[in-house]
Order: C-alpha cells, then sequence, then structure tokens
C-alpha cells in the first residue's frame, strides 16, 4: 500500500501524517502537492488536517476546488482509497465524495483534547484491525467539526454501516456529554457508500507512538495497508 | 458591477454564533426574536449571467446555508 499525502497551503499535520506512515507504520509515502492534476502510483490518499486556505468561505471549501481536488474524486470513483482527517474531512464533505457538512462547534469553542471513540463498524478496510464495540483513544482538535446531515441521510448512514466512529465515555456509552462539538449521533468519522473513502475528526496520525501515551491510532493504518 | 452576495445559515439549522449575539443583546436589554450571524461576499463582475453558477457552485453549501443576491 503506497501513500500520498496532499499538501495545500495552511496544512499543518502533513508532515506528522507522512513521518508516521515512513517512519513508525514504515510504508511507502510521498507528498502530493495541491497543483498536481493526476494521482500516479499511489494506493491510499490521506488528507491531512490544518487549516487550508485559512478556512476561508467554509473549512475545505477552497482546498476542494484545486486540481488535486478534482484528481482525488476520480481517483475514489476509480476505487483509490481516501482517508480525510480533521480540515481532510472537511474537504471531502465539501468535494461530496462524503454526506454533511462540518459546522462550527455547537459551544464555540476549539476543542483540543483526547476523546473515546466506539467502533461501530469493523468490517471496513479502515477498521479491520479493529472490533465492533471496542473503544479507542485519540486526541481531537478543531473548532468546526459538528457533522450535520439531515435526519433521512442519518438513518441511511445507519443502516448501511457508514458510521465507524462516534464519540463515547470511557466505557462505551454514547451520551451527550461525550460529544465534543454537537455533531449528530454523536459521529465522528463517516464512510462512504463504497467504503473506500473515509473521513474523521479524530486525529490518528496524533495517537501512535507510546511517547505520546496512545497508539490506537496505528490500528487504522495497519487496517489499511492489510486491505 | 458590484455584486453582494448573502449567505446566511439555513432557516432550522442551529447558528451557534447567532445564539451567541443574541444572548448579548438580550442581556443588553434588547428584544430581538432571533439572530443569524452570516457572511458578506462582494463581486466585481462585468458579466452578471455567471454570477448565480459562481454562487451556487463555490461561495454557499446548499446543505448548510442560504443566500441572497443583491
Amino acid at each position: 500500500m503506497k501513500f500520498g499525502v496532499c499538501v495545500f497551503p495552511g496544512s499543518n499535520c502533513d508532515y506528522d501524517t507522512y513521518y508516521v506512515l515512513r517512519d513508525v507504520v514504515g510504508a511507502e509515502v510521498r507528498f502530493l502537492d495541491f497543483r498536481e492534476t493526476k494521482i500516479q502510483n499511489v494506493d491510499c490518499v490521506i488528507l491531512p488536517g490544518g487549516f487550508s486556505f485559512g478556512d476561508y468561505l467554509r473549512a475545505g471549501a477552497l482546498a476542494s476546488k484545486t486540481p488535486i481536488a478534482k484528481a482525488i474524486v476520480d481517483f475514489a470513483q476509480k476505487g483509490g482509497f481516501v482517508v480525510g482527517i480533521c480540515n481532510g474531512f472537511q474537504i471531502l464533505t465539501e468535494l461530496h465524495l462524503l454526506p454533511g457538512a462540518l459546522l462550527k462547534n455547537e459551544n464555540l469553542r476549539f476543542v483540543c483534547k483526547d476523546v473515546y471513540l466506539r467502533v461501530e463498524n469493523s468490517s471496513t478496510p479502515f477498521t479491520k484491525k479493529l472490533e465492533k464495540g471496542e473503544v479507542i483513544r485519540m486526541p481531537i482538535a478543531h473548532g468546526e467539526g459538528r457533522f450535520y446531515v439531515p435526519e433521512d441521510e442519518l438513518k441511511r448512514l445507519e443502516e448501511k454501516g457508514q458510521i465507524l466512529f462516534r464519540y463515547c465515555q470511557e466505557d462505551g456509552s454514547v451520551t451527550k456529554e461525550a460529544n465534543p462539538n454537537g455533531s449528530v449521533g454523536n459521529i465522528a468519522g463517516v464512510c462512504n457508500e463504497t467504503f473506500n473513502v473515509f473521513g474523521l475528526m479524530p486525529h490518528p496520525e496524533r495517537a501512535c507512538e507510546d511517547l505520546l501515551g496512545y497508539y490506537d491510532g496505528l490500528l487504522l493504518w495497519y487496517s489499511l495497508i492489510s486491505a | 458591477m458590484r455584486v453582494r452576495v448573502l449567505i446566511t445559515p439555513k432557516e432550522g439549522l442551529l447558528d451557534p454564533e447567532g445564539r451567541a449575539v443574541k444572548e448579548i443583546l438580550e442581556d443588553n436589554g434588547y428584544k430581538v426574536k432571533s439572530v443569524r450571524v452570516g457572511k458578506v461576499v462582494e463581486l466585481e463582475v462585468d458579466d452578471l449571467s455567471q454570477v448565480k453558477e459562481m454562487v451556487e457552485k463555490f461561495l454557499y453549501n446548499p446543505l448548510i446555508e442560504e443566500y441572497v443576491i443583491e
């Protein structure tokens, strides 16, 4: 599995992601510039966290109109894997590769803390090394992470198993208190219908080493490299 | 020609920014039924025919926003 990490003006988790994939996971990885028009020799594209184009207009809106974004749509339609982390998730919804939108946090605060996530579906290429119902821990750091979809769409996502992670308490209970941003259904990460595009607000690349206190994020990368 | 595009959060969608402004206005003794905070995009164009397309394809997100062109 060869990874490509997109770099937009304002991306700031690009090097963290690159480092984790290369030095911790031991995978082949290279950077993709936002001006590139083709994606070649890559099996999985990562849209990293940050503030692409300063979050101007709407978070992810301007990045979704760049040459690489158009190439990513093509790449995803051909079955390539795409993972959007935080700002990358926002870009994927703006690209309509994922449903919904990410709005300002309900409490209007930038939230930077660890959260617990309950695994809702472990039979996807992104979560196969996890177990359904398992609780993992990762950090979040965002001001606009309130996932929103209309109710009928939410039902569809639930029926099709497209919700991969929900914010929960340490014991796995999904409660209002465990919801850091007001997302519908405590949703932290969703997939597309064909399970090759995945977006999440938490940062798996920041949870991959003992030194940082946790490595649950590694399970996502290990799932992908065995996909 | 100058065109103003007013973009606001969709009616019925929770707008925490508007809610915060409303609370402060009320704390200061004003009576307000609702507040929604949006943004203004000013475009200077020669050809008006493309404005609607620019707004619908780029400037607003129909899932969460509504717009008015002035």
